[in-house]
């Protein structure tokens, strides 16, 4: 069955009806493909709209150290781009939750990217993020994936002017992902980024869902970054957790609970006090 | 200087081999940041620039000493670094009244390659050519030939030819001098080796050695282990040739830097 923009087509309804969004990310093989295989339905049951899993790369230059250590363990542990993709064909038994890939450039180019394109969609990959593709470099890519039905998700930055922003956001599909700070991925304490500014100047530009990144690391900031923005991703805060957990009993629990916390927080149903569970 | 902050990101290890590049550096008021990820060379503290960039852009000025990296970097140092050649065309003129038959550089990045390489691509008679660090041996995984060895992949903001797994994971390279260790190229000459303008060949370790040392002795000069290489190349080839031959070899850099790695694998405690 085509899942072809059922990712964009949930982003979507959710923004309808008020809903924000949470898109979790794992970097895929961290500890190992066996709890990817599992971590992806549980954070899915415990409130993930979109899961994004990031395939390991050695040199990942738009990354912080949390996510660096995740990438550099998946692959020691043999995660590759092949066996991630075998992953989400297991993940698919088990949940139908969107699933977009984060990847470099050279995995998928080495790949080669019309065979990676129709690889993703036919393990029931919704769409791709690149982080290191520039939109003029972009287009092989975007043929590919539009041909196979993969979204392509940019990024937008603080510092993407108004003539790029248009560029970018039109060449998109699925979501766009508004990069929150001016840096690379990471916790941080304060986002200090005008995100009111920023994020209605990138609407201004597109009707495609907005989802914030970078940066958010718990409930509280999830949720004052979701009241200017569809959707919110969280990413080194959870890998944090996993990095802690490896390969314990209590992994998949303990990034559920925090999955929970945060997408309550979002629901507006409390936030740290009454959310743990 | 100018009063400028300056951070210079420096991979762990090739701070310790390069130490006296650093103490100039520190000197000179710069900060040497080192960096402790990936295989703590030239490829991490790249990573490194870039991440520190994309966070510092509002106020910062990012430059790289070689021809890699994102466009318009490449781009730009090589018509930095073209003054080499433009030197080398006007010297060579007055001195010998013709072109050199040939002119031979390192390779890592590649920018004093290309700085030497680019004002002669247009004189077909003038054989360029590229010295590439073959460490241990091309055909082992102890090197840092990726002309030879790579093939096309996309690192730092360009592509070009990259030593990879089948995965495209970037693979961990070797060389003896730091300035070589570099999985990648400067895309400019990936199209050189493409188009036939420019040969690229390999040297090892061992040879850049040797080519450092008959330096010393026969002309009094202390090369860097970078410019060894190309030096190495010569020693190689030169005698086949013709007398009447000419060749430009480029001395890219000093080797005091370097005495310290020489004087290790010679066995020698200084």
């Amino acid at each position: 069955m085509s899942r072809r923009g059922l990712l964009e087509n949930k982003l979507m309804e959710m923004q309808r009806r008020g809903e924000k969004a949470l898109i979790p990310y794992i970097c895929g093989g961290d500890p190992g493909l066996e709890e990817t295989v599992r971590l992806v339905p549980a954070l899915a049951l415990a409130g993930a709209d979109v899961v994004e899993i990031g395939i390991p790369f050695s040199d990942p230059v738009a990354d912080g150290p949390v996510i660096q250590k995740a990438a550099a363990r998946a692959l020691a542990a043999g995660a590759t781009t092949a066996k991630i993709l075998g992953a989400v064909t297991e993940i698919r038994r088990h949940t139908d939750v969107p699933i977009v890939l984060m990847s470099y450039y050279n995995p998928i180019y080495s790949f080669g990217v019309e065979k990676f394109a129709e690889a993703a969609v036919d393990a029931g990959v919704d769409g791709v993020i690149v982080p290191d593709i520039p939109l003029e470099e972009s287009g092989p890519l975007r043929q590919a994936a539009a041909a196979s039905g993969l979204a392509v998700v940019p990024l937008v930055a603080p510092n993407s002017g108004p003539e790029r922003l248009a560029a970018i956001t039109a060449a998109g599909s699925g979501f766009i992902y508004c990069v929150s700070v001016k840096g690379v991925t990471g916790v941080r304490q304060e986002i200090d980024t005008d995100i009111t500014k920023f994020i209605s100047c990138v609407r201004s530009h597109t009707k495609l869902p907005l989802a914030v990144g970078f940066g958010i690391s718990g409930p509280e900031q999830a949720a004052q970054m979701a009241g200017y923005c569809d959707a919110v991703v969280v990413g080194s805060a959870l890998v944090e957790i996993i990095s802690g957990k490896g390969k314990s009993p209590d992994l998949i629990p303990a990034v559920a609970r925090r999955v929970r916390e945060i997408k309550q927080a979002l629901n507006g149903l409390g936030g740290f006090a009454n959310a743990a569970i | 200087m100018f009063g400028l902050e300056c951070a210079v990101y420096m991979g762990e290890e090739d701070i310790r081999r390069q130490a006296l590049n650093v103490f100039r550096m520190k000197l000179l008021g710069a900060r040497v940041v080192p960096v402790t990820t990936g295989s703590r060379t030239l490829k991490d503290a790249m990573n490194e620039a870039l991440r520190d960039w994309v966070a510092s852009v509002d106020h910062t000025y990012y430059l790289v000493g070689s021809v890699a990296g994102p466009h318009p970097y490449p781009m730009m140092v090589r018509d930095f670094q073209q003054i080499i050649g433009r030197e080398t065309r006007r010297q060579i003129l007055a001195q010998a009244g013709r072109l050199p038959d040939h002119v031979v550089a390192c390779v890592g990045g590649g920018s004093n390659s290309m700085g030497i390489f680019y004002p002669f691509l247009g004189d077909a008679e003038v054989n360029l050519v590229g010295v590439e660090a073959g460490g241990h041996g091309v055909d082992t995984e102890q090197h840092a030939a990726t002309m030879t060895k790579g093939r096309p992949g996309v690192l730092h903001g360009s592509m070009s030819y990259l030593l990879q797994d089948g995965d495209g994971q970037i693979l961990p390279v070797h060389s003896i001098s730091a300035g070589l260790d570099y999985p990648g190229v400067g895309p400019e000459h990936s199209y050189l080796k493409d188009s036939g303008r420019v040969q690229y060949h390999a040297v090892t370790d061992q040879e850049a050695l040797d080519a450092f040392q008959v330096l010393c002795r026969t002309e009094g000069i202390l090369p860097a282990l970078e410019s060894s290489h190309a030096l190495a190349y010569v020693i190689k080839t030169a005698p086949g040739l013709n007398r009447e031959k000419i060749i430009v070899v480029s001395l890219s850099g000093r080797g005091d830097k370097d005495v310290r790695t020489v004087a290790a694998e010679l066995g020698v405690t200084l």
